[in-house]
């Protein structure tokens, strides 16, 4: 039994909180009991609380598979691209080079690459992976385009991303403004964008970091 | 015919070819060749065959090719042979006599692997040598209690036909079945009550294996039952079965999750070739500037990329401080998905 092709994964960074609820829930998956697959990405800590999920996007031509020497990871019919098999990786770490999402995690005590494989036990079989289950403000949801639709009226899912030359397409889709032109996301072009809310790499002095939390002490207040 | 799948046939017809040619040399002109064991040859010829041409097919695929090259080129580096021989050598008695990488990911697993890994040495060193006529027994014609192995047609060692010794060598393939059969109930196990493995197994790959070697163990221990409790019972129709099985399984060897047999040893060369990456200079990414993988390392991967025909080279090279993105590191990408997305909204706020 496969995925069903009708539920599909939208993710929505824009909405992370950073809470690590589903890093906790991935790693209660069982098909990687006890090790977190899922990456709670801190764009740049220093100077944003941007946060985002990023989970293995099941390419179409999955560059991770391709440069595995021991045919270790292989795409089901579903879409879904597997954890590397056990009795194969070699643990090379090509894959982890590789992955334009920077996916996969080699853990090198086990010699072997592990990756989000869409929590397989749990999706197989009608069910919604961990992380999208526990996920508090709806950045990883998994569901069908209808009710995406329904939930996300200024949003429209994409699945195309550029990095270089390279275009990629995924199984999983990213959530980008509905009015919008975009039809994919330029991933290495974002080499020097600021973060979300970057007001505090403006400040270099405790100073304004002392107004800018004293600002939303008192936005807060007042809304109160 | 492609020109891979045709070097591939070489291979194959070429290493088949040096088996039968040994088994006629080794056998001495098939003088000790037991006409009773053919099916079992040809089985083993057809198996080798298959195996080769898998392996040649495997090793022209671009990123086990550089593997391949790097693996030796890094082993035989001047100044650190001895050095490497001597990891070699720990290697192979830790991770692949002992399995020790596979103790760490699971015990259960492990004690399934390693039960059925030594089951089927065992049998393999006994079974193939046997089979090719490469060994046979002799009783010594000045004392008939007393048994001579050659080798090869030459003479070797004698013992007492009822010495402890020859209880052990004699029922090899019994001790082996042994083995192999708590390996495969331990692995069956696991694969039922593992809802992991159970959501990920095929049958084919997974349970195919399984159910092959415990056929295998269990139809010749019948055969040993037979002859040694009940007087040789059903042993022709016991012996046709055991054949089958073990025939279904050389078969079976090219294809499906036996091939790892093959496979695995190339993670010797990773290994040499990660120890030489450590000694050499470290690429550091282009956006946050830390050092992330060996110089090359990530050289290999984009000349791999590149003959896979992956064109992760980036054009604006002045604008973006990268040649290919090859050179961000996996962090510093998955930061880059998230700003990315960012910059789709905030575009379109303005």
């Amino acid at each position: 039994m496969g995925v069903p092709e009708k539920l599909e994964f939208f993710v929505d960074p824009n909405r992370c909180i950073g809470c690590q609820a589903c890093v906790q829930a991935c790693s209660e998956c069982d098909t990687h009991r006890g090790y977190p697959m899922i990456h709670l990405e801190y764009v740049d800590r220093a100077a944003s609380v941007q946060t985002l999920p990023v989970i293995c996007m099941h390419c179409d031509q999955p560059t991770c598979a391709e440069v595995c020497p021991a045919d270790a990871i292989k795409r089901t019919e579903d879409g879904v691209v597997q954890s590397a098999r056990k009795p194969r990786c070699i643990a090379c770490n090509n894959c982890v080079l590789a992955c334009p999402f920077g996916v996969p995690r080699m853990q090198s005590d086990l010699m072997m690459m592990m990756k989000c494989d869409m929590c397989y036990d749990r999706t197989s079989i009608g069910k919604k992976p961990m992380c999208a289950t526990v996920c508090p403000s709806q950045a990883l949801f998994y569901g069908t385009r209808e009710e995406i639709e329904l939930l996300r009226p200024r949003s429209r899912p994409i699945d195309r991303f550029q990095f270089g030359r390279q275009t990629i397409t995924t199984r999983v889709k990213m959530m980008v403004p509905r009015t919008g032109r975009v039809e994919y996301l330029d991933v290495a072009s974002a080499m020097h964008s600021e973060p979300i809310g970057n007001r505090l790499a403006a400040t270099d002095d405790s100073e304004g970091l002392d107004d800018l939390m004293f600002a939303a002490y008192e936005e807060g207040d007042a809304q109160r | 015919m492609g020109k891979e799948v045709f070097r591939a046939g070489v291979w194959g017809v070429a290493v088949t070819t040096i088996l039968a040619l040994l088994i006629v040399i080794g056998s001495r002109n098939l003088a000790h060749f037991d006409a009773a064991l053919v099916g079992y040859t040809f089985a083993t010829l057809f198996a080798v065959f298959g195996i080769t041409y898998r392996y040649a097919m495997w090793l022209q695929r671009p990123p086990t090719a550089l593997y391949w090259r790097r693996g030796w080129q890094v082993f035989f580096r001047r100044g650190f042979l001895l050095r490497n021989l001597g990891a070699w050598v720990g290697r192979l008695t830790g991770e692949f006599a002992l399995n020790r990488f596979i103790f760490r990911r699971d015990r259960a697993r492990w004690g399934a692997h390693i039960l059925i890994m030594w089951g089927c040495l065992i049998a393999a060193a006994i079974t193939f040598p046997l089979v090719f006529g490469w060994i046979h027994f002799e009783t010594l014609p000045e004392d008939h209690t007393w048994y001579r192995a050659y080798l090869f047609g030459f003479p070797g060692f004698a013992f007492p036909i009822d010495s402890l010794f020859a209880f052990l060598v004699f029922h090899g393939l019994v001790w082996a079945s042994f083995l192999v059969t708590a390996g495969v109930m331990l692995a069956m196990r696991r694969r039922m009550r593992d809802h992991g493995a159970a959501a990920l197994q095929q049958f084919g790959e997974d349970l195919l294996p399984l159910i092959l070697l415990f056929a295998v163990s269990v139809t010749g221990l019948m055969l040993s039952a037979s002859y040694t409790w009940m007087k040789g019972y059903a042993y022709d129709f016991l012996a046709i079965l055991h054949a089958a099985t073990v025939i279904l399984t050389l078969l079976w060897l090219p294809f499906g999750k036996f091939f790892h047999i093959f496979q695995r040893p190339a993670q010797l060369g990773v290994s040499f070739y990660k120890d030489a990456g450590e000694r050499l200079e470290q690429a550091r990414c282009r956006r946050c500037n830390d050092p992330f993988a060996s110089q090359m390392h990530i050289d290999d991967l984009m000349e791999v990329e590149r003959k896979l025909g992956f064109q992760y080279e980036i054009d604006d090279r002045a604008a973006l401080g990268a040649d290919h993105y090859q050179r961000i590191c996996p962090r510093c990408r998955r930061a880059l998905l998230g700003l990315a997305q960012g910059s789709a909204w905030t575009n379109e706020e303005r």
